[in-house]
C-alpha cells in the first residue's frame, strides 16, 4: 500500500501492482470506507484496477490533514477482519447473434472455437468490474476465460453501436454509448448502461460483479434491443 | 433577457467551475481551461464563485445584447469591440440592449472569459453546466454542444453599475516565456536520471494537437522505462509520456483513467497559464515541491475569500 501526493489537491492510493480479484476487492473496500468517513473533504474519487485517485477540497482540509486521516482509515481497515465483500451481482441479457456480434466470425477463426463454445465461455463466468473510464460508464470487466484471449482490432471502428459487448486481451466491456472502439464485438445488451436522468446514473460501479445471460433475438427485441442505430 | 449568438466563432463554450463527483463513472470535470481568468471575471462582478461564463477560444464570436447588464472580460485579448469601440480585458463594462460585442482574433493569449452580472442561466447536467462536447453534457441545451448561431444565453437583466478592474499585479503576460513547476509523482522515479534531466532542461513546443482534453508537446523525447502501466486515475495537470516520448499535459476534459506512464503533474494554476498558449509557443519545466503548489493555491483561494 502506497500513498503519494500527485498535485496540490490530489492523492494516489496504490493498493497493489497486479490486476486481479483480490486487489479489486481491496479497492472497493477502501472506496466505500472513504465515502463513508471522509465524504466532506472529497471532491472526486477515481477507482481503478489497483488504485484510487482522490482529489480533496482545500477549503475543507489540507494535504497533511488528508494524508493523516487516510492513513488512520487504512490502518483501521487492515486490522479489521478480512470479511468477504458482498459484491452486488448484476445479470445482463446479451444477444450473441451475428447481426450484433460483428466480430464473432473473426473471433471463432482466431481462437479455433465454434460460436456456441465462445458464447458458453463468455457467459459461463462471473466478472468483476475493475475500472470505469475511457468514456462515461465504460466498464472494464475481468477476467475472461484464457481461451477467449483476443488482441484488439488492428483498426478500431469509428462507431461502435451502443450496448455492444467487446473482448480484448483478458477483459470484456460494454460500450455504453456510440464511440470509436477497437474491441472485438461479441454481442449486444438491450440494457441501458448509463442514464444521466435517472437516480442511479450508471448500471455498474467499480467492484460490482457481472454475469451475462444469453437471450434469443426475440427476447433481445422485447427487452428493447435495437439493430439499426448507427 | 439574454445575449443572442450571431456568430459562434471557432469554439465558444459555456463553462462553470466544473462537474465534480462523477469521475468514478468515467465523467470528466470540464470547467474553465484558465481558472485564473475565470475566477477573476466572477470576482470583479461580485458573482458567486463558479457562476457560468463564456469561454471564448481564439475569437470571432459575435453577440447581440437583448437586455441591459454588466459584463466582465478577462483572459486573452482577442481584439474585442463593443459597437465598434475597443473592449478592454480585465475590467467590467456596462452593456445596453442592442449593443453588439464582436471578437476578432488573438492579440495575446488564446482564451477569453466573458461573465455577466449574476452569471448565465443554464440547465445543470450532473450538477454543472460545464460543456463537454465529447460526453454530450452541459452547455446551453444540456447536450454538450458548443455555441452556435441563434443560441440564446439567458441572464437576469440589471442596471446595476459595477466599475471594477483586475489589479495590475494579477494580470499575467501571456507572451512571456512559460516555465511550469512539475510535482514529482506517479511514475516519476521510474524515469532514469538521464530522462529526468532531459525533461527539465529541454524546451518544448505546443503542437497543433492541443485541446481541452490535453496539450501535446513536441521536443526532446523522454524514454519511459515501461510502455504501459495498469490504468489509473489521471489528475488534472498530469503529464503522460507515451511511447513516442512526447509529453502530453492532461487538462480539463481529460479522460478519467489511462495507462501511460506519467512523469509528474503541473498545478492547476500552472495549467491555467498553459491554457493561454497556442501552437508554436514554448514551455519549459522545473521541479516543484507539492508544498509550493499548495501554498500558491492557498494564497489564490484566500485572496478571493474561498
Amino acid at each position: 500500500m502506497q500513498l503519494q501526493s500527485v498535485n496540490e489537491n490530489t492523492l494516489l492510493i496504490s493498493l497493489g501492482d497486479e490486476i486481479g480479484d483480490a486487489v479489486a476487492q481491496r479497492v472497493r473496500q477502501l472506496l466505500d470506507a472513504i465515502r463513508c468517513e471522509l465524504a466532506e473533504c472529497v471532491i472526486d474519487l477515481v477507482p481503478s484496477y489497483s488504485s484510487i485517485l482522490l482529489s480533496f477540497d482545500l477549503r475543507q482540509i489540507d494535504r497533511l490533514g488528508m494524508l493523516s486521516r487516510l492513513q488512520a482509515l487504512m490502518q483501521r481497515l487492515e486490522h479489521a477482519e478480512d470479511r468477504p465483500l458482498e459484491a452486488r451481482e448484476l445479470v445482463l441479457p446479451v444477444y450473441y447473434g451475428e447481426e450484433v456480434a460483428l466480430d464473432m466470425a473473426a473471433i471463432c477463426q482466431h481462437l479455433g472455437l465454434s460460436t456456441d463454445e465462445v458464447i458458453a465461455l463468455h457467459s459461463g463466468v462471473s466478472y468483476r468490474v475493475y475500472a470505469i473510464g475511457f468514456s462515461p460508464g465504460f466498464a472494464f470487466l475481468g477476467n475472461t476465460d484464457p481461451r477467449l484471449c483476443m488482441p484488439r482490432k488492428a483498426t478500431p471502428r469509428l462507431k461502435v453501436p451502443r450496448g455492444s459487448l467487446g473482448i480484448a486481451d483478458n477483459q470484456t466491456a460494454i460500450y455504453p454509448s456510440v464511440t470509436p472502439g477497437g474491441w472485438q464485438l461479441i454481442g449486444r445488451t438491450p440494457r441501458q448502461m448509463i442514464d444521466w436522468n435517472s437516480r442511479s446514473l450508471a448500471l455498474m460501479e467499480v467492484g460490482d460483479r457481472v454475469r451475462f445471460e444469453p437471450v434469443s433475438r426475440q427476447e433481445y427485441l422485447s427487452l428493447g434491443g435495437q439493430f439499426d442505430e448507427l | 433577457m439574454s445575449f443572442e449568438v450571431i456568430n459562434p466563432g471557432i469554439l465558444s463554450l459555456l463553462q462553470d467551475d466544473g462537474r465534480f463527483g462523477y469521475q468514478h463513472l468515467g465523467v470528466t470535470t470540464g470547467g474553465p481551461m484558465d481558472e485564473h481568468a475565470f475566477v477573476w471575471a466572477n470576482h470583479i462582478l461580485g458573482n458567486a464563485p463558479g457562476s457560468a461564463q463564456l469561454e471564448i477560444t481564439y475569437g470571432l464570436l459575435q453577440l447581440r445584447c437583448q437586455a441591459d447588464t454588466c459584463i466582465a472580460l478577462t483572459g486573452a485579448d482577442l481584439g474585442a469591440r463593443i459597437n465598434g469601440e475597443p473592449l478592454a480585458p480585465w475590467c467590467t463594462r456596462q452593456v445596453r440592449k442592442g449593443d453588439k460585442i464582436v471578437f476578432a482574433t488573438p492579440v495575446t493569449g488564446l482564451r477569453a472569459y466573458l461573465a455577466v452580472l449574476g452569471g448565465f442561466k443554464a440547465q445543470a447536467r450532473l450538477g454543472s453546466c460545464a460543456t463537454v462536447c465529447r460526453e454530450g453534457l452541459g452547455g446551453v441545451d444540456g447536450a454538450g454542444v458548443k455555441l452556435k448561431a441563434g443560441d440564446i444565453l439567458p441572464f437576469e437583466p440589471t442596471r446595476t453599475a459595477i466599475d471594477a478592474r483586475v489589479p495590475a499585479w494579477a494580470i499575467p503576460d501571456y507572451d512571456s516565456p512559460l516555465e511550469l513547476g512539475v510535482m514529482a509523482g506517479y511514475q516519476h522515479d521510474e524515469f532514469d536520471i538521464v530522462q529526468r534531466t532531459k525533461f527539465f532542461s529541454a524546451s518544448y513546443k505546443v503542437s497543433q494537437n492541443m485541446d481541452r482534453m490535453g496539450y501535446r508537446l513536441s521536443g526532446d523525447a523522454i524514454q519511459p522505462r515501461r510502455n504501459g502501466i495498469i490504468s489509473e486515475g489521471i489528475a488534472f495537470g498530469a503529464i503522460q509520456i507515451p511511447s513516442d516520448g512526447q509529453p502530453i499535459v492532461l487538462l480539463r476534459d481529460r479522460q478519467t483513467i489511462g495507462g501511460y506512464p506519467k512523469i509528474g503533474c503541473i498545478s492547476a494554476l500552472g495549467a491555467a497559464q498553459l491554457a493561454q498558449r497556442g501552437p508554436g509557443d514554448r514551455v519549459r519545466f522545473r521541479p516543484m515541491d507539492v508544498s509550493e503548489a499548495e501554498a500558491q493555491r492557498m494564497i489564490f483561494n484566500h485572496s478571493f475569500g474561498l
